[in-house]
């Protein structure tokens, strides 16, 4: 019984208490890079997940057996391996999105979630709480782009996935898109107030 | 002169920060204080400079397409373009580790500095992204490609010393809002400073 509980609040504590962008400050790199539209941030959320989850698992296998000084470049390695199987899926089934990632797909090597998890908890659990772990914190991450993105769209295209929801009587009355919000520096603008609301309600985190 | 207007393009208008958001993780740690931010600045422009001119020979005669050619006509066709991501972050983890360890026996002083940093710059991804952009955008020379490395190195440096410099104000003389303290102004202020930046996107060089 202990150890389900255990297995939980490693899957879901990720999602908000101990959340790895607005909490731990990882992976901010490829996080603002992707958000000015909905469907590549998903594609890029979905494809941390599997890459962290499956890297997690890799890594916890062989946890007993890579020498601990040469263990970064190992890491590096198998993450680079899952990376390239991943860019390689998109660009033969999703051409488009992958084109518009360009090169934030193969930047998720260096994203500091995969280092982290893997340092912090693949090195030292069994192979099953470590793949929980992974996609505990790839969804945290997702759900973070996810926010930012919709934002961006709504207010900087009017639109969401590609479809218009701001209606034509609006622009006729006069609204108009908010041409900021494509820009990059809206995200960190937006990730800034986003840590915002999480710190006044967690109150326990705040500096 | 194509080579110079490059490099100022890579410090400015290309900047690593504000334009890209690459090298955000260690950017947003390592900028409580002046001194090791310009220490972090320094070591990452060091390692663009060398690990770029070295992932360009590399993607230039042994992974782009039709790259193997001087090895004879039959190698004319092989592309190893998809194993470029494994090459690049091999490259750069084991020249931060060559480095480390010249740094290390030749320059003691420099290392007792940098020492922390070298190991976390394998995994900085404005490296990597540098890296990545050199391949996307066909650099046509080592020339251009140490000069971009540069450029690169410098915009960061500069980004993460000015950061480092106003957060160290931020820390004493104002009252900010308790839950946005720390990282959360450190956000909002890097997209204001981004914002500022891309006036020199105007700019054509």
């Amino acid at each position: 019984m202990a150890e389900k509980i255990k297995n939980k609040s490693v899957l879901f504590n990720p999602l908000s208490k101990n959340n790895p962008v607005i909490v731990q400050i990882l992976g901010i790199c490829s996080a603002l890079a992707v958000t000015a539209k909905l469907e590549p941030a998903i594609v890029m959320g979905l494809s941390v997940i599997a890459v962290v989850a499956f890297s997690n698992v890799i890594i916890s296998l062989l946890r007993n057996t890579i020498p601990t000084n040469i263990r970064i470049i190992v890491q590096l390695v198998v993450v680079a391996g899952l990376v390239v199987i991943v860019n390689q899926l998109l660009l033969a089934f999703a051409y488009d999105v992958a084109m518009q990632l360009s090169v934030f797909i193969g930047l998720i090597i260096t994203n500091c979630i995969l280092m982290g998890r893997l340092e912090a908890f693949a090195m030292a659990n069994s192979p099953w709480p470590s793949f929980l772990d992974g996609v505990g914190n790839g969804a945290g991450y997702a759900i973070i782009l996810i926010i930012i993105a919709f934002f961006r769209e709504l207010l900087g295209s009017g639109t969401l996935l590609g479809m218009q929801v701001v209606p034509q009587s609006f622009y006729d009355a006069g609204y108009v898109n908010n041409g900021l919000m494509i820009l990059p520096p809206m995200a960190l603008i937006i990730a800034g107030c986003i840590i915002w609301v999480h710190r006044s309600i967690n109150k326990d985190i705040q500096d | 002169m194509e080579n110079f207007n490059i490099f100022i393009r890579s410090i400015f208008i290309d900047n690593m920060i504000f334009a890209y958001f690459l090298g955000m993780c260690s950017f947003l740690a390592v900028s409580k204080n002046v001194k090791t931010a310009f220490g972090l600045g320094i070591a990452v422009t060091f390692m663009l400079v060398i690990t770029l001119p070295i992932n360009y020979l590399l993607n230039t005669y042994v992974l782009k397409a039709g790259a193997l050619s001087w090895l004879g006509a039959d190698y004319a066709e092989v592309d190893l373009s998809f194993l470029s991501l494994i090459m690049f972050i091999a490259v750069i983890a084991s020249m931060t580790q060559v480095v480390e360890m010249a740094v290390e026996k030749y320059a003691p002083a420099l290392y007792a500095q940098l020492g922390i940093f070298l190991p976390l710059i394998a995994v900085n991804c404005a490296i990597l992204g540098g890296a990545l952009f050199m391949q996307q955008r066909e650099f046509t020379s080592v020339g251009t490609a140490i000069c971009a490395g540069g450029g690169w190195g410098i915009g960061w440096l500069l980004a993460i010393t000015a950061i480092a410099a106003i957060r160290e104000r931020l820390a004493t003389y104002s009252n900010i809002p308790r839950p946005l303290r720390g990282i959360g102004i450190t956000f909002i202020l890097t997209g204001l400073m981004g914002i500022a930046f891309m006036s020199f996107l105007g700019i054509k060089i």
